[in-house]
């Protein structure tokens, strides 16, 4: 039973925890967003905010020293953490795939890369091992990689990084999954071959008309491809918006402390601004905005409780309880009039 | 690979030489070929005659150079334990019995290995895991010849279940293959289960997850094929270990006629001739059996040139 | 006899080169793991309670090894024709023989603490010996690299083919078997895995940034291997001793089970197991299983101690069996939120 008005996933108050010596990490706190089918949503912090983990978390694909504790992942309006977990095993690989961070280490090195695609269509297309082949090599032009008949043959460790990853993709893609996960996908990679790869995940979107979660730390690669922007900080979202709206008006000091210190071509910055401090251990998250610390504008109401994601007037939304209004003061001068 | 082989054909000769090399010098320089030839009542003078018969009067150097000569005919002299045998053909009647008996031990070891392994693997930390980790443990901690004399205190005196030495294979071949392998099955499994945890803590498997792979087949298939690259190393190991060292326990023991049992005859009878031939035998064994390693390496992990 | 083939920690090390690089490549993903040590490794050995008994029975071993003269209520060589084969105390027999005397009049007790002595001191001086030759040669071979380093460990691979046991027993036959002789030649078999994982780690070391950075800034050779390059070898180093440990004393006590090893007038547990085995028609198995179980015990509290260290020194081995401990107890009923 699938419910045809419900977005295609939807992330409710998800709640991910890792059991260390040093204590329990609080990882991911109460993540809540949707994506709707054919849409580009990026997701955006510094390592440790717990946007890889949130993607994993998707997935079913957190283990042992971590646990998802709270909230709920809905697939067409059905549960994917409820139930034996028969709907997830379907899902995974087939409407919904991951391509990961790490090429070099995706992929078994003792199977060919013809083997590898292949098993995922014998496995949910049922697919014969002849059958099979002719799709891979297909598969493998289709991410754009020469001389596809050759390649099906190859070993992992006779490809390069970026070849690595055009497989990977090629694997996610074998079904024509509905989602994409694309967590980091170009951050091991060579600069040149990130631009390849991110435009082949854009082309590909179109193509397919797939929808795509975009894991990344790099706001570059959000600005040319996604529809909205979630910004992820201390295992919070702070603030989700479009892709528009954040770049040229972001209301979440964090959002625009992240802004000021990328380097943009479209807007010339006078200089690029780092963020003082460094995020709270989240061992011991505190009880407040968990930005405060390192904000200019946090006041004792910041620091003594914790602001929700509110619906700004324009749509976006924000949790701060001093989010720069929307027709308000340039994001450059924000956080360095300091109070 | 017949560049590899180039290489290492010359490499293994170079252990075969330094071997019969080595136990040449030691026999005539340190010890005395005659001293248990001839009865205790022997003169000096018949020791003498005997010296020169064997030609042991001669300089040392010119006895190494017939000594060579001999070998590379494989001609490695007359056993005087096994009286007037040739004391290579004394070493391949002894042979299959060694070989029979390793066969027995390692296949058991491997049988029993995986599984347990397999088992332990599960749950890392969990009571089974724990139970099996100690057990490997105890099994490697055991001395051969312990567990040996307590298998026989224990089957054959009190039970009666199996004999020692040699007869009906059920009878006699179970608990030297089992105290053989005993050892080898705790280290072994102790090795599949730490390589398996470390396969399935890996990152593609993790991509393997997310394909949407059955868990049965990430295990069976992905992590199995991968951990088999380490423990392929240990059984090589094992086995070249029990043909050079073990055996000579376990076949003590257990009266097992075998080359090691005859080695420990051969050096408490100082039969020199017969012992460089079980040296160079083993020696022999010891080089094909880890080019096979390297092989079997190249047939599981295609990351492997043989260089 | 080797306990673990030497390329296994050759092998382990390659698998703890990938993991870290995997390490490396994720950190920053789930969270990072901090190598926050709580009260230091030795709490985790208290915690740990088989490494913990291990430890305690060895201390409590080479206690009794060291007071063996002062322990032992007589010569472990006396032969008392008139006291042979008296029960233990517990079976009428007297305090003067706490485990009665065996067919020769030994008294058993003396013996198994002579034992130990023989046991515990071959295992410590062949792991010192064999393992300073060991790391030195691994040190210059690793260090050096390029030709010399083919040709030493070229040597090392031809030595480790060599049937170490067979030509030790040969030896030991012909010079005769002592505590000297089985530990020399012990020790001169016992070196390559030493040598093996010490070249390792230093090929390893090399290629980290800031070894290459201490050699730019002209630190001499020395000081870089020992102050960057050692501290590596540690904990590798630890481990592997102990191992070695317990395979030199499963080696000693098989030659001199054999009558190749340790001979009379010395004491030791092998020999002890084969003479009993030899006269095991008097029907007292008691006197075989005595030396076996002690010898057995001595080399598991070793193996323990060593799987324990393998844990307690590495950080993320550490973390991985706490957050197993985490997950089996409590935290996983913790309520969702």
């Amino acid at each position: 039973m699938t419910d045809a008005d419900a977005p295609l996933l939807q992330v409710k108050h998800l709640f991910v925890k890792f059991f260390t010596r040093r204590g329990t990490v609080h990882a991911v706190r109460d993540v809540s967003f949707d994506i709707a089918r054919g849409e580009t949503l990026g997701l955006v912090g510094e390592s440790g905010s717990g946007k890889s983990v949130t993607a994993q978390a998707l997935m079913g694909l957190i283990d042992l020293p971590g646990r998802i504790t709270g909230g709920d992942v809905r697939w067409h309006g059905q549960s994917l953490l409820e139930g034996d977990g028969s709907l997830l095993r379907r899902v995974r690989g087939q409407e919904i795939a991951m391509v990961f961070q790490d090429p070099m280490t995706s992929l078994n090195p003792l199977f060919t890369v013809g083997t590898q695609i292949g098993e995922v269509l014998r496995r949910h297309r049922k697919m014969t091992r002849a059958a099979a082949r002719t799709r891979v090599i297909e598969l493998l032009d289709l991410v754009g990689l020469s001389n596809p008949g050759q390649r099906v043959d190859q070993y992992p460790h006779e490809l390069s990084g970026g070849m690595r990853q055009r497989v990977l993709i090629a694997m996610a893609l074998a079904c024509e999954p509905q989602l994409l996960i694309a967590d980091e996908p170009t951050t091991a990679l060579d600069v040149t071959i990130q631009a390849q790869i991110l435009e082949l995940i854009a082309d590909l979107q179109q193509r397919l008309g797939l929808a795509v979660l975009m894991i990344t730390h790099d706001l570059g690669v959000v600005a040319g491809l996604c529809d909205r922007v979630a910004v992820m900080y201390s295992g919070k979202i702070v603030e989700l918006a479009t892709a528009d709206d954040l770049f040229h008006r972001p209301a979440h000091p964090y959002s625009a402390g992240l802004l000021r210190s990328t380097p943009r071509l479209d807007v010339v910055i006078p200089r690029l601004v780092s963020i003082e401090g460094s995020p709270p251990d989240l061992v011991s998250p505190p009880v407040g905005c968990a930005f405060a610390e390192r904000c200019h504008l946090a006041t004792e109401e910041c620091r003594e409780s914790m602001p929700g994601l509110h619906f700004q007037d324009d749509g976006r939304k924000v949790a701060c309880w001093r989010p720069f209004e929307a027709e308000g003061p340039a994001p450059v001068t924000a956080g360095e009039g300091g109070r | 690979m017949g560049r590899y082989l180039l290489k290492r054909l010359p490499q293994g000769m170079v252990v075969i030489f330094g071997v019969t090399v080595f136990v040449f010098i030691v026999t005539r320089v340190v010890g005395d070929p005659v001293k248990f030839m001839l009865p205790l009542s022997a003169t000096a003078e018949q020791r003498a005659a005997q010296r020169h018969v064997m030609g042991l009067d001669r300089p040392i150097l010119a006895q190494f150079w017939s000594f060579l000569g001999d070998v590379i005919h494989l001609d490695f002299g007359t056993s005087t334990y096994v009286r007037g045998k040739a004391a290579l053909s004394v070493v391949f009647d002894y042979l299959p019995r060694t070989l029979q008996l390793v066969a027995a031990g390692m296949v058991l070891a491997v049988v029993l290995s995986i599984p347990l392994g397999l088992l332990a693997s599960r749950k890392p930390g969990g009571a089974l895991d724990r139970a099996l980790t100690s057990l490997s443990l105890v099994g490697l901690s055991m001395p051969q010849f312990f567990l040996g004399s307590v298998l026989v205190i224990a089957f054959t005196v009190k039970l009666q279940w199996f004999q020692t030495g040699v007869g009906p294979l059920h009878r006699h071949l179970v608990l030297p293959a089992v105290c053989l392998a005993l050892p080898a099955v705790g280290r072994l499994a102790m090795l599949v289960r730490s390589s398996m945890i470390d396969e399935l803590n890996s990152q593609y498997v993790k991509v393997l997850k997310a394909k949407g792979m059955p868990a049965r087949r990430i295990l069976a298939v992905h992590a199995l094929r991968n951990a088999g690259i380490p423990y392929v190393t240990l059984l090589g190991w094992e086995i070249i270990r029990a043909l050079a060292g073990f055996t000579v326990v376990v076949e003590s023991v257990f009266a097992w006629p075998g080359i090691g049992f005859m080695a420990k005859q051969a050096i408490a009878q100082q039969d020199f001739y017969l012992i460089q031939a079980i040296v160079f035998v083993v020696a022999v064994m010891v080089v094909v059996l880890n080019i096979l390693i390297d092989v079997s390496y190249k047939l599981l992990d295609p990351r492997v040139t043989l260089r | 006899m080797s306990y673990q083939h030497p390329d296994q920690y050759s092998a382990g090390r390659a698998e703890a080169e990938h993991a870290e690089e995997t390490e490396e490549a994720r950190s920053g993903r789930p969270f990072e793991i901090e190598a926050a040590t709580h009260g230091g490794p030795f709490r985790e050995l208290v915690r740990d309670k088989l490494g913990m008994t291990a430890l305690v029975v060895l201390v409590v071993l080479v206690l009794a090894a060291i007071l063996a003269p002062w322990l032992a209520p007589s010569d472990p060589n006396k032969i008392g024709p008139r006291i042979r084969m008296r029960p233990p105390v517990w079976h009428g027999g007297t305090w003067s023989h706490p485990l009665g005397t065996d067919w020769q009049g030994y008294d058993v007790l003396s013996r198994l603490l002579y034992g130990a002595r023989t046991s515990l001191f071959i295992g410590t001086v062949v792991v010192l010996v064999a393992g300073t030759a060991g790391v030195l040669y691994g040190l210059y071979a690793g260090y050096r690299g390029g030709r010399a380093d083919r040709w030493l460990m070229g040597w090392v691979d031809v030595q480790v083919s060599f049937p170490g046991l067979l030509l030790a027993m040969l030896l030991i036959a012909l010079v005769g078997g002592s505590v000297l002789s089985v530990t020399a030649i012990l020790a001169v078999n016992g070196w390559m895995v030493f040598a093996r994982l010490t070249r390792g780690v230093v090929l390893a070391a090399k290629e980290r940034p800031y070894v290459e950075a201490a050699e730019i800034v002209g630190c001499t050779p020395r000081r870089v291997v020992f102050t960057h390059i050692l501290p590596n070898l540690i904990t590798p180093l630890a481990t592997l001793s102990v191992l070695e440990f317990a395979r030199i004393i499963l080696a000693e006590a098989a030659l001199s089970y054999l009558g190749l090893g340790i001979q009379y007038p010395g004491v030791s547990w092998g020999l002890d197991v084969a003479r009993a085995q030899d006269h095991e028609l008097f029907g007292n198995q008691w006197l075989i299983l005595y030396p076996g179980i002690l010898l057995s015990i001595t080399v598991l509290s070793a193996n323990l101690l060593s799987s324990w260290m393998r844990v307690a020194l590495d950080p993320q081995e550490r973390e991985k069996r706490f957050a197993g401990r985490a997950i089996r107890g409590g935290a996983a009923a913790e309520p969702g939120t």
